[in-house]
């Protein structure tokens, strides 16, 4: 949150940063983004807040690369002015069937490997997935079926698997959906703790607005466009925030 | 095949006598592993409608090649059903509507689309009856050849897709995030399906088929509690309910294809009491 002190002059010097400009999107005749500009750097964390239908996961959906846009998303580190961007994507409240044999570890060694789940597992790669879970408090989950999972334990499930490999941007949809209270405050917590031991970024869509001032670098407010962005307690006290959420009929 | 033939000469049965029997014993063992291997993709991407309806195409397919006179319709029918698979794909990527709606549609068009041609000049269908109900003991041993080399192909395929392809059916945002093209995953899934169902649909049956692609990894899911279970009890259903069905058919007189069906569907529902108890 601090690292603007050190760019007087806007720039990104020697910090990593990821920036998004005059970003548009039309689906058929529908204007779903229209000029969206964002800046941010690497530790930041940053939640995209916006009313229902306000292309929220559109814009996720460009930066992860499975949307046609106009405009520019560019990544930049000090090494290398123009590098390729390694995202982790934690999606949007995945149901997964109850019923399906699938563990944590099948999970795992489907994505993190391209070795076919229902071999035996060699002993190494079993101790790299006991090392990615360990990094969210969640070793004890590894023989667990994914559809057995609370909300917050899957959560954390699939926050392991987009660290894995570590990149530098991590992008959430909605993380605490379907998590409780306890659980959220310790994903957030955990959260908090990545971005730091890490250096990474963290972009997330959330409608939970308890959690902003307390662990969000910065919030923008998204609808169409960008509306406001800046601290939360500067975009929560906003007009265009009252405005957005209840002369807009939006839902918080 | 005679190292085949004289390995049961010993066994004190009246079949061992009977080549045609050792011929359909062969050839259930080389399928039901296809079907147990399919089957659990096919149940956890919830396409069982799909394939099916793959069954359905692929006897417009027949109904085709003997309309065109050809020698061997059932190739006819293998093109027909890839192109089906890989038009549904499209289809179903295109278009608003659910995948049940689209594939009601394709499948009760390709149906009639089969009888039509079947019944084209006032044909008589019954030379199309052993594609619906199947026939294992007329299974030749250059078929079970063919067979294998299937099941040789389907298995390399797995071993090298099957984690994308568990992940597409699971979670196709996630896949896709982690750079799995969906759509290349889903048609060569698709593809396979097909040409496995229309090259077992002469031995099968169209009418009991999907039973064979549906209730192993049905049942393996009331007990599994991994992917290595779930794989393992679904080819083993296959193969105990096939070898089983072969002989209980034999022995009292009736369609094998069916008898297969009717075993599994006993295991299933076995295997749904023991669920509670499992998990």
């Amino acid at each position: 949150m601090n690292h603007h002190a050190h760019h007087p002059h806007g720039g990104c010097g020697d910090a990593c940063c990821l920036r998004v400009s005059d970003l548009s999107v039309r689906l058929g005749t529908d204007q779903i983004l229209e000029h969206v500009s964002l800046h941010m750097h690497c530790g930041e964390m940053v939640a995209l807040i916006g009313p229902n239908g306000a292309g929220k996961s559109t814009l996720i959906k460009s930066i992860l690369g499975q949307q046609t846009y106009e405009g520019t998303i560019t990544f930049s580190t000090p090494e290398h002015p123009s590098q390729r961007l390694r995202i982790g994507y934690v999606p949007q409240s995945p149901a997964f069937d109850r019923a399906d044999p699938v563990t944590v570890q099948d999970l795992f060694v489907s994505c993190v490997s391209r070795r076919p789940a229902f071999l035996p597992v060699p002993r190494a790669l079993r101790e790299k997935i006991l090392a990615c879970l360990k990094n969210v408090r969640g070793e004890g989950l590894i023989d667990k079926r994914i559809g057995t999972l609370s909300g917050g334990e899957l959560q954390r499930v699939l926050l392991a698997l987009a660290l894995e490999p570590m990149p530098n941007l991590l992008i959430l949809d909605e993380p605490l959906s379907g998590v409780d209270v306890e659980g959220m405050a310790l994903l957030m917590e955990m959260l908090s703790d990545i971005r730091h031991t890490f250096d990474l970024s963290i972009l997330m869509i959330t409608h939970d607005f308890t959690m902003l001032a307390q662990y969000v670098d910065q919030v923008v407010l998204l609808d169409k466009t960008v509306l406001r962005s800046g601290t939360p307690a500067d975009v929560l006290d906003s007009d265009e925030f009252l405005q957005a959420f209840h002369l807009g009929g939006g839902q918080a | 095949m005679s190292i085949w033939y004289a390995l049961f000469n010993w066994l004190p049965f009246d079949w061992v006598t009977l080549n045609f029997m050792k011929n359909a014993l062969l050839a259930v063992c080389v399928m039901a592993p296809l079907f147990g291997i399919l089957s659990t993709s096919i149940v956890t991407g919830r396409m069982s409608f799909f394939s099916d309806a793959l069954g359905h195409s692929a006897f417009t397919g027949i109904a085709i090649g003997v309309l065109c006179g050809l020698a061997a319709p059932i190739w006819a029918a293998v093109a027909l059903s890839i192109a089906f698979a890989v038009l549904f794909t499209w289809v179903r990527a295109k278009t608003q509507q659910a995948a049940d709606t689209v594939i009601g549609v394709f499948s009760s068009t390709a149906v009639a689309l089969g009888i039509f041609i079947a019944t084209l000049g006032g044909g008589s269908f019954t030379k199309f009856n052993s594609f619906l109900i199947g026939d294992i003991l007329s299974v030749t041993p250059a078929e079970i050849g063919l067979l294998a080399l299937v099941l040789a192909a389907v298995v390399v395929l797995w071993i090298l897709f099957s984690s994308r392809i568990l992940l597409t059916t699971i979670h196709p945002q996630l896949a896709s995030s982690r750079g799995i093209s969906i759509r290349r995953s889903e048609l060569l899934f698709t593809c396979v399906i097909a040409v496995v169902v229309t090259l077992a649909i002469s031995w099968v049956g169209l009418l009991v088929i999907n039973s064979l692609l549906v209730l192993p990894a049905a049942a393996a899911r009331n007990v599994a509690k991994n992917m290595r279970q779930y794989v393992l009890f679904s080819v083993l259903a296959a193969l105990v309910c096939s070898i089983a069905g072969l002989f209980v058919s034999y022995e009292i007189g009736c369609s094998t294809g069916a008898t297969i069906s009717l075993l599994l569907a006993i295991w299933f529902a076995l295997s749904s009491l023991l669920r509670s108890r499992v998990q």
